[in-house]
């Protein structure tokens, strides 16, 4: 089984809970993983619509990618413990909370989990979290809630965010910078995985770009996405370049020599080479094998 | 007796002479010569312009039982078949065979003179709207069924002889006193005359029906004054908003663009997208798509191809002018980017439909074709392809381009959704067969893509690559687990039910359309 912590999050494509057209089609434009969305972009009259819809596909069709929920708030509305009753039997991977700001709101959702599995016979941890910071609140308590045991990322909203700070955002990104940061760290430190915001212009895909290769220069795993050619270009930008993966595995098969050989010292076109290169090599071929690349190929023409 | 799809063709069906099934793509073997236009005498001087529709229909001498005929190009803006109903119907004229190259849903009014019996028989790529409906419930209505051709096997029936045309009447944007037109210029113009230059080639008597009828002379025309007996000025021959769309934009579906990233990446897999290749793109909005992807590749890879033909769009003569196509064949030009194309660009050529897609003479262009992706309204697991009837059986489409270009073709590819609304779009058979499978290579899905098992090369091409590879039947189940099977849909197995005739291209008997029994 791949372990949820570290399995491939590249893209998660937001689809609302209420077109099915748009669910139908979801999986069939290789998002790493799907969220229904039954939160913001469900208007109140159609919460319960749409939380019947999520689960009857969710029951229903056999998606390829990982299923996410994002239900409402589960104190701050009066729907989210309602959306959990419904929609945790249709078993999706992931729960995704809105509006993270502490740690009994993780465990209010965890214990509802858990009653469920039990109720199901599913193993423990069958359903994890991923949980949205969105208010300076929930920033300031973010290491804290990494550390929950049934969460497996954490990502950023923005907008609610911008709106708590009393700022816009700009082309700079300078009014997230902090907050992302932050989140990054928090997730580093309690080894889960890191997911940016959306980009909500579909037609300026040069800022998007822009955006992308930031946060994961950052070291963010993933964005979120809004539209389908939104996600070839995230998993274009996060397949390591054929010079990345080339030098990457001269890197790995030097160490690798090293090792065999007993050799002290190494280095690789006149670099000295020493442990934290061997493991940001590893990482880029791990990389590049998750997206998709013949790296057995790319070792031959190395 | 079972044609080579496997339909039952009745040996005889009322209305209709020499019965031949469908046997193969170039099964048939015709003999004889084609069919010659009638001989007149040009007299020095004489006047061909008339005062009025009216004038020009007696002067041919129109009279019960003939065959008229009209071209398409102006579409869904066409005037010009209602304003010559009208007059043929005020004299009493009847049992008229009207042979359009095509019918749109402006052609709805055609119900009244078939009721009135003006028109007893229709001869035509397609009909939709109204009018479709209409003949679906009631195949009584005309002496015989509808005849539906291929563009390529409509001029084969003129040049050869079995449709003969007596009076053909042409919408002509721009024309001159002597009767030389074209469809380049005049606030009608409509790009290339290609479907009327095989009427006016043939028919019996022409008659030129202009909203520009200008003194000096038409140059370079589409259809020379040789060919033409009459010239009539009226004041719209069409609705210029109907008849050309603006500029066609690419689609914004995401599942359209998927197919045409796929159509693009097969192209590019199998070798067919190479130095010199030849394509067209049919008007779908997959298959149009697919210019953006294939444009990308030969850009990145320095690709010239050598023609495209048209159905000519803004999409493939932008890559014309920017040179990445040599020449562009146009028997119909669809938008205002691709009208001032062809006006403007010496290397997009106005060619007749015979020229396009005619299987009878020594070398249509689509025989030249490397790759052509067109759509479809439904395929089923033999690889047939329907673009004529709805899922109920409804007349509502046109057979178009697509059997000729798909023989024509090394590889033909279709792009369909997998589901449409709550239907699966492969059928165990389809309602009605336009293009058989032995033409189709591929067929690309939102979900996956199928190779024809008879292009075992194409398989083993596409086995290592990332493409969505599945069986046809594959395919079909994974529509079935979203959808479920659709019942079939029951049609009348009596002789007198029988609505249409779908013709191959080369006049063998493809598939009846019978009316559905909903």
């Amino acid at each position: 089984m791949i372990d949820p912590k570290t399995k491939l999050r590249r893209t998660m494509m937001f689809v609302p809970g209420n077109n099915p057209k748009m669910i139908n089609s979801a999986d069939t434009y290789g998002a790493d993983s799907l969220m229904f969305d039954i939160e913001d972009s469900i208007a109140v009259t159609e919460k319960d619509t749409a939380r019947l819809l999520v689960a009857e596909a969710l029951k229903s069709i056999k998606f390829k990618s990982e299923t996410v929920v994002r239900i409402n708030h589960p104190t701050q509305t009066p729907f989210g413990m309602d959306d959990l009753k419904v929609i945790l039997p249709a078993k999706p991977d992931l729960i995704r909370l809105p509006k993270l700001e502490c740690i009994e709101e993780l465990n209010l959702v965890t214990a509802e989990i858990e009653r469920v599995e039990k109720e199901n016979g599913w193993e423990e941890g069958t359903i994890r979290i991923i949980a949205a910071i969105e208010s300076v609140k929930g920033l300031y308590n973010v290491r804290e809630m990494c550390k929950h045991p049934r969460m497996v990322a954490i990502a950023l909203g923005a907008e609610d965010f911008i709106a708590n700070i009393k700022t816009n955002r700009t082309k700079t990104g300078i009014e997230l910078y902090f907050a992302r940061s932050e989140i990054l760290m928090a997730a580093r430190d309690a080894e889960i995985q890191c997911l940016d915001t959306v980009f909500s212009d579909v037609k300026d895909m040069a800022g998007f770009e822009h955006e992308v290769s930031n946060s994961r220069d950052m070291g963010f795993d993933g964005k979120s996405v809004i539209h389908p050619k939104q996600i070839t270009e995230v998993h274009r930008l996060y397949t390591p370049t054929d010079i990345q993966i080339k030098k990457a595995l001269k890197v790995l098969d030097a160490y690798e020599d090293a090792q065999k050989n007993h050799k002290g010292v190494l280095a690789v076109d006149g670099k000295m080479i020493d442990g934290p290169i061997v493991v940001r090599a590893q990482r880029v071929v791990d990389q590049a094998i998750a997206a998709g690349v013949n790296v057995e190929e790319k070792r031959e023409q190395a | 007796m079972k044609n080579a799809v496997g339909r039952e063709i009745p040996e005889k069906i009322a209305g209709l002479e020499n019965i031949k099934l469908y046997q193969g793509e170039f099964a048939y073997q015709p003999e004889g010569n084609c069919r010659g236009k009638k001989i007149r005498v040009g007299k020095p001087g004489a006047d061909k312009v008339l005062a009025s529709i009216d004038e020009a229909i007696e002067k041919t001498g129109l009279k019960d039982g003939q065959t008229i005929s009209f071209h398409h190009h102006l579409r869904n803006g066409d005037y010009l078949l209602k304003m010559v109903m009208e007059k043929i119907a005020a004299k009493g004229i009847k049992d008229i065979t009207v042979a359009s190259s095509s019918l749109s849903p402006c052609h709805d009014f055609l119900v009244d003179y078939i009721e009135d019996g003006t028109v007893t028989a229709l001869e035509t790529s397609g009909l939709r709207g109204a009018l479709g409906k209409y003949l679906t419930k009631n195949p009584g209505k005309l002496k015989k069924p509808v005849i539906i051709r291929s563009h390529g096997g409509r001029a084969r029936a003129i040049e050869a002889g079995e449709l003969k045309i007596d009076v053909a009447f042409m919408g002509a944007p721009t024309c001159d006193h002597l009767g030389n037109a074209t469809g380049k210029q005049g606030k009608s113009a409509f790009g290339s005359m290609g479907y009327a230059m095989i009427d006016a080639a043939c028919a019996d008597q022409v008659v030129m029906i202009t909203d520009n009828l200008i003194d000096g002379f038409v140059y370079p025309y589409s259809i020379p004054q040789t060919q033409v007996d009459y010239v009539v000025a009226v004041e719209e021959i069409g609705d210029p908003e109907g008849i050309a769309s603006g500029a066609i934009r690419l689609t914004k579906s995401p599942t359209q663009l998927l197919m045409a990233e796929y159509a693009a990446e097969v192209m590019e897999k199998t070798g067919y997208l190479k130095q010199g290749f030849s394509m067209q793109l049919g008007s779908g909005g997959a298959s149009l798509a697919a210019a953006k992807f294939i444009r990308e590749k030969m850009e990145a890879k320095d690709i010239k191809g050598s023609f495209g033909i048209g159905g000519a769009t803004g999409i493939f003569t932008e890559m014309l002018k920017d040179d990445l196509f040599e020449v562009c064949y146009d028997a119909q030009t669809f938008d205002t980017t691709a009208i001032e194309s062809i006006k403007e660009n010496p290397r997009h050529l106005e060619v007749s439909a015979s020229f396009y897609a005619n299987p009878w003479n020594a070398s249509p262009i689509v025989n030249a074709l490397d790759v052509v992706i067109l759509s479809a309204t439904e395929v089923d697991v033999d690889f047939n392809v329907n673009v004529i009837t709805d899922s109920n059986g409804t007349l509502m489409g046109a057979s178009g381009g697509h059997s000729d270009t798909a023989a024509g073709a090394k590889l033909s590819i279709i792009v369909v959704p997998l589901i449409r609304g709550r239907l699966p779009m492969i059928r165990d058979h389809v309602q009605n067969v336009v293009t058989p499978g032995e033409s189709i290579d591929v067929i690309i899905t939102d979900r996956g893509i199928a190779i024809n098992p008879k292009r075992q090369d194409l398989i083993a091409k596409l086995k290592d690559s990332k493409l969505p590879i599945k069986t046809i039947q594959e395919l079909q189940e994974m529509a079935y687990e979203f959808v479920g099977k659709p019942e079939e849909i029951p049609v009348s197995q009596e002789d007198k039910d029988i609505i249409a005739v779908v013709e191959y291209r080369d006049g063998t008997i493809i598939d009846l359309i019978r009316k559905p029994l909903i």
